[in-house]
């Protein structure tokens, strides 16, 4: 070993480098938030809870062409419809196992009326899991308490479609 | 038989006195930790629990009250329920020596500082039944490691306080304390300062030297099978005796509850807020340390203890005496 080696060792010289860097580096800004009360930024694209949207005249956008069950990879869609008296075809049934989802996004690429989207909501965590087996009804009620953000995310994204 | 119950009764209290504050100071320590590690790696700690999350701990504490305590099957129940009352009590009763300021003290021992040294071997005791009795491999393992480093680090801690006795000629921690009011022996004794600080490090299992709970290879080493308070009880005795080493090391070296100058603003401060700085500053570097270093494999840790920091303590040993004996400032008794 050279001496300058064994010098740097016996007097901690690296030790006390990193000490004085540590004390410095403690004073800087945080890089992280206060979570539950300060969220970060997220993209206009963000994958989170599912809802289903409406027009803006109240009629369910769904047509259950079922594309989105079809092309869910995980199976976690279940569609049943029946023909309305008014002749359109609309759902009778739209569950969606979100413990089986895998929040892919292509239920969302493959509807043709934007009518199931996945909104920015992430904090949806439950104490069962029977919660989390959402139905028509609750994915609905989603889309009509999102429904001024999911709107203008869609808008906010569509010239990169 | 009134007079015995009396004393009886102004011991308990006494007692009472010390220990509830030292155990409030330990659940801050916690949280004091907590948050200069998370600063240095630049994140927020602990904040939310009370004003700047002080009473972290003490939810902490809550929560490990209402979690089931698990035993093992095939543990040894008595011992395995004995390890951390044994480990707790011992990291406690130490504090009855430690001088807060002149008479401010439990029991003003004349081998103090035996007493210390004495206590903080049989630390080694609660960790190895904890190990021994949870009858699992890894908290088997951490318990081996935990016992062969404590020992190894006691023997140079045992030299380096021969160092400090032979500039005091007493054992009473309140005349160590005293003898240093001209000179702290943080200045003529500054390697065995360093050497100190270290070997504390690893006597109180902390990192570097946290082998014996090295979570990637020991899960948690001796504490893997518990839970609940007893889990909290081993937790409690570590940080205890992490402030008993803090404050320790400000009794040998710092100059306990003395004002660095004796001038007039100094002295308006009561000593014993003298005495808790000095351990804060303390503790604050253990938790940087905790903060920048790596793990030490398990042979340079056995290296370092055997073959540098003992032969360089006992060194100093002969240096700092033949020093006194040759300018004629051994201590009289």
């Amino acid at each position: 070993m050279k001496i300058s080696r064994i010098l740097k060792t016996i007097l901690l010289i690296d030790f006390l480098n990193a000490l004085f860097l540590a004390i410095k580096e403690s004073f800087n800004t945080k890089k992280t938030i206060n979570y539950p009360f300060e969220k970060g930024k997220i993209s206009p694209r963000f994958r989170g809870e599912h809802a289903l949207r409406r027009y803006p005249n109240g009629e369910e956008r769904c047509i259950a062409c079922k594309l989105c069950e079809a092309v869910c990879p995980a199976q976690a869609i279940t569609i049943e419809s029946t023909e309305r008296e008014d002749g359109s075809r609309k759902t009778t049934r739209y569950d969606i196992d979100m413990l089986k989802c895998i929040y892919c996004g292509l239920c969302e690429e493959s509807c043709p009326v934007d009518a199931i989207v996945q909104g920015p909501n992430f904090e949806f965590s439950t104490e069962t899991r029977e919660e989390l087996y959402y139905n028509k009804e609750k994915l609905l009620d989603n889309g009509d308490r999102w429904e001024s953000l999911l709107a203008a995310n869609i808008k906010a994204d569509n010239p990169y479609r | 038989m009134t007079e015995y119950i009396n004393t009886l009764f102004t011991e308990v209290y006494k007692i009472l006195f010390l220990l509830i504050p030292v155990l409030v100071a330990v659940a801050m320590i916690v949280w004091l930790d907590r948050r200069v590690w998370a600063f240095v790696q630049k994140r927020r700690g602990p904040n939310v629990v009370g004003p700047f999350g002080l009473f972290q701990s003490l939810a902490d504490a809550l929560k490990y009250m209402f979690k089931e305590i698990i035993i093992p099957a095939s543990a040894n129940k008595i011992i395995f329920i004995l390890a951390p009352i044994v480990t707790m009590t011992l990291a406690l009763i130490s504090w009855a020596v430690i001088p807060f300021s002149e008479n401010f003290v439990l029991a003003n021992i004349n081998v103090g500082i035996l007493y210390l040294f004495a206590v903080s071997s049989l630390g080694v005791y609660g960790i190895i039944m904890g190990g021994w009795a949870s009858n699992s491999k890894y908290p088997f393992l951490g318990a081996i490691r935990s016992a062969a480093q404590m020992v190894s680090y006691e023997v140079s801690i045992g030299v380096i306080i021969i160092n400090v006795l032979l500039c005091t000629g007493s054992l009473n921690l309140t005349d160590i304390v005293l003898a240093q009011e001209n000179l702290w022996f943080i200045i003529p004794l500054f390697p065995m300062f360093v050497i100190f600080f270290i070997s504390a490090l690893a006597e109180t299992n902390r990192p570097p030297f946290d082998l014996p709970e090295a979570e990637a290879e020991l899960v948690a080493g001796y504490q893997t099978e518990y839970s609940g308070m007893m889990y909290a009880m081993f937790w409690l005795g570590e940080y205890a005796n992490i402030l008993l080493m803090c404050s320790m090391g400000s009794i040998l070296f710092l100059g306990g509850w003395l004002s660095p100058v004796d001038i007039y603003p100094f002295t308006l401060i009561p000593a014993p807020l003298w005495f808790i700085f000095k351990i804060l500053l303390l503790f604050i570097l253990f938790s940087l340390v905790k903060a920048i270093v790596p793990r030490y494999r398990y042979d340079q840790l056995m290296k370092l203890g055997w073959k540098i920091f003992l032969p360089l303590s006992l060194s100093w040993v002969v240096i700092t005496s033949s020093y006194l004996y040759y300018f004629n400032l051994l201590p009289a008794n």
